[in-house]
């Protein structure tokens, strides 16, 4: 049989539990809810066809279709696109810029033919491939399509080595 | 002292009763030994929370005219550094503070460590220090962010990879840090709540149990070689000695005080004379001509990540962190009892030499960064390359430049530092071994430049590096 301290003991317990649970609950949805939405799945348009020469490898711009308000300059991304033939399904590669050691960006060398990343070193070639460097694997690759003469790019969330869309 | 204030100081003291309370913690008693010279070595975690207590102080007045949202963030912190009325030097006083408190945090474990002084029956004074270490680190990563500049906006995309790393929930952790998918609207705040409400009510927590222990367990008595802590005995003989101890307030604060007021002092003088870091370029994810660095005492952890093998990355950059956590964290539990003075334990002279040499080197290693290769703007041969070239050599030096050789090699003293020194490579390969690693790159390190040169491109490149031969 419980005496009456020990049942009092344990309601004290659990009400202050139950203030937990009624409070946790609802911050930890609130917090946690955007994480697990669904990978972002639309096309936007990041360049006119006549503005990727055939042969180059040109920065581009792609803007986050529906920003949070103040999102400022981080509602827009740059994009690496290299243009290999007029049409077809291979005219272009598209890269995101994060070099796949650690995400910094990496800049284009036309002369050298070389993506090189300033954080630690890593080269790409042209193609996406690693040259040298940390880099565990290739630059990742959007999916892209053409349509009235611009050129579209599949949103993605952030590439990582645990995280791969592509 | 009652007399002084009077009527009012007594009205006080029967509603407060602070004799034995608060002024009976105030003159705790110290062993009296700390009143020897020796006793200055116990002043850093004095120094620290006062630092700490500047940080609380300027980052209230930061957050009165900080805007935590992306598209303001960067404005708002123009208007501290360049507008406000001594916003610089508040600015300043929280960076130079924010050095000075892992410096210090380091310190005092440091000295903690030398002494023995986790030991029984302090094993949990040095557990919940490690805690606060972690917190230091974590207020210092998470305020650089703050700093919304092009540098913050990539160390939270390198954050996010890096945790990425951990195994089974790496995925969840980046959407965590970042909060969402990319990094957008919702990660400033994010990092901002997490600088300025959760990981400061951790501090808080962790500091008054910190606290309480130092006061509860007492200030460790100054180690001697030769006498070992021995649980069955130590708690009577450190009893004994307290009877003859002195009141910690004032004769051992005197000194917390007098090297306290020289931290905050230095701290001061810095930001009014160096001033707040002065803002990087806008975070604009599409400027990607970035060169991101951490601050200063976590360069040496970003050359750690450059210099690592390839395939044992993810294992170290998970791994290595949090290992050194743990041990840190469990070493009272590893070692409670034995010697404590220092000249009886060369292992831990010798983990403390060995911990500041490799991290003083990944430091300056990390501000050469030899790894990255130069950037190509603005680069330059130096004239002695440029004398005395027949037209053929002189297209080659050229084509040096603009192929980015020249970023990842030297060439009589000037260039980038990844690859081999080229000033004397005419001596040592012909000119088709030369072409061949051109052409196919080297094992990893050198990319192949087959596609990126016409043969007769190769051909001057070649003669041009063939004539580099010391005379």
């Amino acid at each position: 049989m419980m005496d009456r301290r020990r049942f009092l003991s344990r309601v004290t317990l659990a009400l202050s539990g139950g203030i937990a649970v009624l409070v946790g609950a609802p911050i930890l949805g609130f917090l946690l809810a955007p994480l697990f939405a669904n990978e972002p799945d639309t096309y936007v348009p990041v360049a006119d066809l006549k503005d990727l020469t055939t042969g180059d490898t040109t920065l581009v711009n792609a803007s986050d279709p529906s920003p949070l308000p103040w999102a400022g300059q981080t509602a827009a991304s740059a994009l690496w696109v290299r243009r290999l033939a007029d049409r077809g399904a291979s005219a272009f590669q598209v890269f995101n810029v994060n070099c796949t050691h650690l995400g910094c960006p990496v800049d284009w060398r036309a002369d050298a033919k070389l993506f090189v990343c300033p954080c630690h070193g890593g080269v790409y070639y042209a193609d996406g491939t690693v040259a040298g460097g940390p880099p565990p694997r290739p630059l990742f690759e959007r999916a892209w399509k053409v349509e009235n003469g611009k050129l579209l790019v599949k949103t993605q969330r952030l590439q990582t080595a645990a995280n791969k869309t592509g | 002292m009652r007399g002084i204030l009077g009527p009012i100081g007594r009205w006080l003291n029967l509603r407060f009763e602070p004799e034995d309370s608060v002024l009976a913690v105030l003159r705790h008693p110290v062993p009296a030994a700390l009143e020897r010279p020796v006793g200055w070595w116990y002043v850093f975690g004095s120094a620290t929370l006062a630092v700490f207590i500047v940080q609380v102080v300027t980052g209230v007045g930061l957050a009165m005219a900080y805007v935590p949202a992306p598209n303001s963030a960067y404005e708002s912190l123009q208007f501290i550094s360049n507008d406000a009325t001594l916003g610089h030097v508040v600015r300043g006083i929280h960076y130079f503070g924010a050095g000075a408190m892992v410096v210090l945090v380091l310190v005092h474990m440091t000295q903690v460590f030398l002494f023995g002084s986790y030991k029984f029956p302090r094993e949990a004074n040095w557990m919940s220090g490690s805690l606060l270490l972690l917190a230091t680190f974590g207020m210092a990563f998470t305020g650089q962010l703050l700093r919304w500049d092009q540098d913050a906006f990539w160390a939270i995309v390198v954050a996010a990879e890096q945790v990425s790393r951990a195994p089974f929930v790496g995925s969840f952790l980046a959407s965590f840090v970042i909060a969402g998918q990319n990094v957008g609207g919702a990660t400033l705040t994010r990092f901002y709540a997490t600088h300025v409400f959760l990981i400061p009510a951790a501090l808080f927590g962790l500091l008054g149990l910190h606290l309480y222990l130092v006061v509860k367990r007492g200030i460790s008595e100054p180690p001697v070689a030769g006498e070992r802590i021995d649980p069955r005995t130590y708690l009577a003989r450190y009893k004994d000695l307290l009877g003859r101890g002195i009141p910690f307030y004032p004769d051992a604060a005197y000194r917390d005080a007098v090297v306290s007021f020289l931290a905050v002092l230095a701290i001061v003088v810095l930001a009014v004379v160096a001033g707040a870091p002065m803002l990087g370029k806008p975070p604009d994810p599409t400027i990607i001509v970035a060169d991101p660095r951490p601050d200063w005492y976590f360069i040496g952890y970003f050359a750690l990540l450059a210099i690592i093998p390839n395939g044992l990355e993810s294992v170290i950059i998970i791994g290595l962190p949090t290992l050194a956590f743990l041990f840190l964290f469990a070493l009272p539990l590893i070692r409670p009892t034995g010697e404590r003075h220092v000249s009886r334990r060369p292992m831990a002279i010798a983990a403390v030499g060995l911990g500041l040499i490799v991290y003083g080197a990944l430091t300056i290693v990390g501000f050469q960064s030899p790894w990255a290769p130069l950037a190509a703007k603005g680069a330059s041969l130096p004239t002695t390359v440029l004398a005395g070239l027949d037209p053929a050599e002189r297209n080659g030096a050229d084509l040096f430049l603009r192929k980015s050789c020249f970023s990842c090699h030297v060439l009589d003293g000037a260039g980038g530092r990844r690859g081999p020194d080229l000033s004397n490579i005419g001596a040592r390969r012909s000119h088709d071994q030369l072409a061949t690693t051109i052409l196919n790159g080297q094992g990893g390190a050198m990319p192949s430049f087959a596609s990126a040169l016409t043969p007769q491109e190769l051909a001057d490149l070649v003669a041009f590096l063939g004539s580099r031969e010391k005379r």
